[in-house]
This record gives C-alpha cells, structure tokens and sequence, in this order.
C-alpha cells in the first residue's frame, strides 16, 4: 500500500523533534488536568482566612492566596478559563476567516479587493487598541470577550484561506463542478473547503495561542474576566498585589502561559510539514 | 554609491551617470535597442507621490470608522461640555451652540477639521483637554519606546545574522529557542518577575513613575526609573525582530551570490558582514518604517505597569472608565500613524533598494 508522504513527514518530525514530543506530551496533560479537575475534592473558592498567603508546603503545593484558597487549584481552574476562551476564541475567528478568505478568493475581482482591503485596514491597527475599543461596545463578560478577540484575530487566517482558495479554484474538478452549474456555495463548502483544511488546522493551532496571550494581557489590564471567575491572566494580576509577600503566587500562571502558548506555536511548526511538505524537506537537507 | 548598487542600476536598463532624455543602446535578447533615458530620480519621486495620494483616502477612511463608532457608543457627547448642575434648557442651549443638533455628515466635517487643528475635544470625566494631556503624555512614552526599540533593532540584527549563518549548530538553536520562549512570554509577566528580582528583592531600581518627587531634575534619578522598563520593552520587542533577521540571513545566504563570493575563496565572515548583510538589513529598513504608530502605542502593557506616565496608563483608565474621546482620539492618532509608518516603509524601501519593482 502506498503511504501517505505527507503524514510519514509529520510522523518523523514528532518522531525526531524533542520540542515537538514534549508540546504535545504538554497538551494532553494540560487539556486532561482542565477537563478532569472538577472531580478533584478540592473546592477552589473554600475561603480559609487563618491560612492566608502562605508559602507553598505540603499541605498547599503553591502556597495560597491572599483568602487563603488553595493556589494550585485555582490556578488549575484558571487554566479551564484560558483553554476555553482560546479554543472558542479560535472557532470564532476560523468561522470568520475561513469565511472571509474563500468567498474573496473564489469570486476575486471587486469582492476580493474590497474584502483584501478591510483585512489590511483590520490587521494594521494594534490589537491592544481595536480589542479594548470593541469591548467597550460589548457587555463585560466571557463571552464578550471571546467573540471580541475572535473578531479581530481572523486577518491573518483569511488571507492564507484565501491564497489557497486561488489555486483551489483552479483544479479540475472545481473546474467541473462550477461547469456543470453547480451552486457557489455547494461548490465552495464540498469541493474548495477540502482541500483549505489542512492551512486552516495549522492556522488553528496559532490562533488558540494568540487568543490566550491576548486573552491573559486583558486580564491583567482589568479588561476581561471578571472577579468571580479567574484565568491566568487574572490571577497574574491579582498577584501583583502581593508581589513583595508572596512572589510565588506570580510563578506559577505565568510559567503554564508560556508553556501553553509554547506548545501551541511549536504543534503549529510540526503541522506546517503535513502542509508545506516541500518547504520544510528543503530545510532539513542542510 | 556602493558598486553593487551602480551595477543593479546598470542591470536594470539604464546606464549609471544618464541624464533625462538622453539616448542610449541597450543589448536585449540579442538586439540593439535604442532607449530614451527617464532618470531614476524622477520615477522615484513619481512613485512617492503616487504613494502620498494613495494614503489620503486611507487616512479619511480611518476617520470614517472612528467617527462612526464614537456614534455608536452608548454615550452622549454633550456630557462632555456640560456639568450635572446645569438647567435642562441650559443644556439643550449648549447642545445647539456645540452644534450636536446638526445633521451627521456636518458634524462630522467639523470633527475633522477640528482634528486637522489638533482640536481632539475633551475628557468625559476630568474636562481637560486632550490636546494637553497628549502633548505632555506622547514625549513621556517616546523616551521609553525609542531607546528599547532601537536597542532591540541592533542586537536583533547581530543575534539574526549569528543564528541564520550557523543554522542548526548551537548557537542557533540557543538563540531560535529563545525566541521561541520570548514569543509565548506575556510581557506583564517578564515585568513582574523583573520588578520582583531587581526592586524588591536586590532593591536596585525603583518599582514605579519617572522620577522621584523633588528629584525631577536628576539625570542618574531618571535613568535608575528608565532602566526596569527600558529593559522589559527591549526583551518583548527582540524575539519579532530576531527571527525575521535570521529568517531572511537563512535566505539570503542560499542565493547564487553567495555561492559565488565562496567559490571565489571569500571568508565566511566577510560574506557576511559585506554581502549578506546588505541584503538582509533592506527588508529590515521597511519594518523601522512600520514601527513609527509604536512611539504613542508600543509600551501600553509595560508602561501601566511601571505607572510610567505615559500613553499606556492614560488610555487603559480612559478605557476602564468608558472616557469615549479620549479612546477615539488614540484611536485616530494610531491609524493615523500606522499609515504615515507604512507610507514611510515604503518610502524609504524605495530609496535603499533600487531593484524595486512595483514602482511603476
């Protein structure tokens, strides 16, 4: 049986790139620790005002917080808060982009100018400025958040869904399919959107760790989830307070933040083979 | 003129010293064709022009979107002109002097003019003017982006060029790990881990402001305030910038040229320095360009941090207390800037590289 080149590529990257196993290892343990952690008989809001602020010891691994909750579990909850809002975040702008990039690259003409034009007037202002100012017009909450930070993240996704749409376009049967007067919409969704997939995970795996970068920089700011809940961000700037007393608190989200969007971007890199498996063969020949 | 520059000139049509409207031959597949010289310096300038007019309507553009969103934001502008004490009819008097009766299209027009006159309104809540505020708070962020940013445009350059011509060896995997790490880094939490080491714990800067209250004149005080964030700043912007420089000296160095200066028995570091580097610091000429809206909008999470008094502070409270005409005014000036930064880019790709082809 014939194998599958480009998946032999991916596997021998995994295979091969330390950095690739260990993000993956991360990913699953991090997603199981977020799905799985409800069932732990810890209650991450048990205010203990007699233990606050304490070190980290055997009874509390990460010390607690300023009521004396335990930190290690609150942060493992932050952590269901910034894996949703990036996973749902993701979705929201894939739709979008996804959207955007192939009806601009299957029409072309003036729909592509006009969409192409918005994308550059979109990803030129800084998304520090475009996300606050939009979220000014949104209710505060996790929902607002995440479709404000889907809304202004699906620029760069909608040009590579495009680019690919063009030279989609172009196959034979695409070609066939609109000939014999297929509908627009059938023809992009059965016969286009099969073969944009694979861009669209890669970008996939980017966007999730943007959106929790973006989402933990509006925490800390004090512009996205609010008191009752907490993510990494939120807990981060919750810590600065007490920076002086207890500087582990600080330790602890900011290290899964980085490991998260670490694994993320480098799951992304090891996608890119299954992509552009000619782009990355060059590579490796040096 | 270096002679690599004279010879691309020459490559590309037109002989080095001609003068407008002069003949010339010029071999092409073979035959002899006789050509009129258009001098490069008028393409140039016609390309730059064309580029200036073609921001205008971006630039109008950007007010459109500003302008509509301040009119679809739940507030209502005579809030800012008046005060809780005053009469209803002293309001609605006000409201037709201020001219917020108006049809849109009217209201609009003023509001650009005003603009154009540096006029940007007033806070909803302190009733100052913005102008003001911005004329004090712009300088501040400048002196903190500025000195980061080139510092991290320098050493990224050093650092790109080391990992791109040792790809794979140690050096680059050390520097492109790094990078890696410094991208998925929050900067907020660099500066806590930095405030936490360097201010409480060893006490050698201090956490917060510009200056010390009596000191403001004190140089060595300044400095002892700039370090903390000039050094978080510089760490957030040189992974970006990093990767691009050893992305492009990766490119570059598979190009026929290099080959060439190789086979020719040049040493590794001089095609380098001499070649390679020429080649890669072009493209990085369009990115100086891009960062010029970073001067108001690079350092908002750093700068509220340190409460440096800065652009950063004064829109993320102007954002947390829903202050509309401040956000917009930051808004309009950073699309305004981002244009002015790509128009620049441009510009200035134009002038340094004259292979350029979309000049025409």
């Amino acid at each position: 049986m014939k194998k599958n080149r480009r998946l032999e590529n991916v596997k021998y990257e995994f295979k091969h790139n330390k950095q690739a196993i260990f993000a993956a290892a991360y990913l699953i343990i991090i997603i199981c620790i977020s799905i799985f952690v409800v069932f732990v008989n810890v209650d991450p809001d048990a205010i203990d005002v007699a233990h606050k602020l304490q070190a980290p010891s055997g009874a509390h691994w990460f010390g607690t917080d300023e009521m004396g909750r335990d930190y290690l579990i609150r942060v493992l909850y932050g952590g269901r808060v910034s894996l949703l809002v990036g996973v749902l975040a993701m979705l929201t702008s894939i739709v979008i982009g996804v959207a955007v990039g192939m009806v601009s690259g299957y029409f072309g003409g003036i729909v592509d100018s006009i969409l192409m034009r918005m994308v550059d007037v979109f990803s030129s202002i800084p998304w520090i400025i475009m996300v606050t100012v939009f979220g000014l017009l949104f209710k505060r909450g996790l929902f607002s958040i995440i479709i404000v930070i889907g809304l202004f993240s699906w620029m760069e996704i909608a040009r590579l869904v495009r680019s690919e749409v063009l030279s989609a376009k172009e196959r034979e049967y695409v070609q066939y399919a609109r000939f014999i007067g297929t509908h627009p919409s059938h023809v992009m969704i059965k016969h286009v959107l099969p073969s944009v997939f694979p861009t669209i995970i890669t970008a996939a795996t980017a966007a999730i760790a943007s959106a929790i970068m973006v989402e933990s920089s509006l925490s800390f700011l004090g512009l996205g989830v609010a008191a009752p809940m907490s993510s990494w961000g939120s807990l981060l700037q919750s810590s600065q307070q007490y920076l002086q007393k207890a500087p582990y608190m600080a330790v602890l989200p900011g290290i899964l933040i980085i490991l998260t969007v670490y694994s993320f971007n480098k799951l992304g890199d090891v996608l890119r083979v299954f992509v552009e498996p000619k782009i990355t063969a060059g590579e490796k020949d040096e | 003129m270096p002679p690599f520059f004279k010879c691309q000139a020459y490559l590309s049509g037109i002989p080095a010293g001609c003068r407008l409207g002069v003949k010339y031959t010029k071999v092409n597949a073979g035959r002899t064709c006789v050509r009129y010289c258009t001098k490069r310096r008028k393409i140039m300038l016609k390309y730059i022009v064309k580029r200036i007019l073609q921001a205008i309507p971006l630039l109008l553009l950007i007010t459109v979107i500003c302008f509509t969103l301040i009119n679809l934001a739940p507030y209502d502008a005579i809030d800012s002109i008046t005060t809780p004490d005053m009469t209803q009819a002293e309001v609605e008097a006000k409201r037709e002097a201020y001219g917020l009766n108006d049809p849109v299209i009217v209201q609009y027009g003023r509001w650009v003019g005003n603009l154009l006159q540096g006029n940007f309104g007033y806070s909803l809540l302190s009733h100052t003017s913005i102008k003001y505020d911005l004329k004090i708070r712009i300088p501040a962020t400048i002196k903190l982006v500025l000195p980061a940013y080139l510092t991290a445009f320098f050493l990224s350059i050093v650092l790109g060029l080391i990992a791109g011509s040792h790809k794979n060896k140690w050096q680059d995997k050390l520097i492109d790990g790094l990078c890696s790490v410094g991208i998925s880094m929050p900067t907020f939490w660099f500066a806590m881990i930095m405030m936490y080491l360097l201010g409480y714990k060893f006490k050698i800067f201090p956490l917060m402001g510009m200056h010390t209250i009596g000191l403001e004149n004190s140089f060595a005080d300044y400095m002892k305030h700039f370090m903390m964030p000039y050094i978080v700043l510089t760490i957030g912007f040189l992974p970006d910038l990093t990767r691009y420089v050893r992305g492009s000296t990766i490119g570059q160095l598979k190009e026929d040229y290099v080959i060439v200066q190789q086979a020719f028995g040049a040493k590794k570091a001089e095609i380098l320095f001499r070649h390679v580097s020429k080649n890669v610091l072009i493209p990085l000429i369009t990115k100086l360009g891009m960062a010029l809206p970073m001067l108001v909008t690079g350092a908002v999470i750093t700068e509220t941090i340190f409460a440096w008094p800065g652009i950063g502070p004064y829109f993320v409270s102007a954002i947390q207390a829903m202050d509309y005409p401040i956000v917009m005014s930051i808004l309009v000036l950073s699309g305004t800037l981002i244009i002015l930064g790509n128009l620049l880019s441009d510009i200035l790709y134009c002038l340094t590289d004259p292979r350029i082809k979309s000049m025409k």
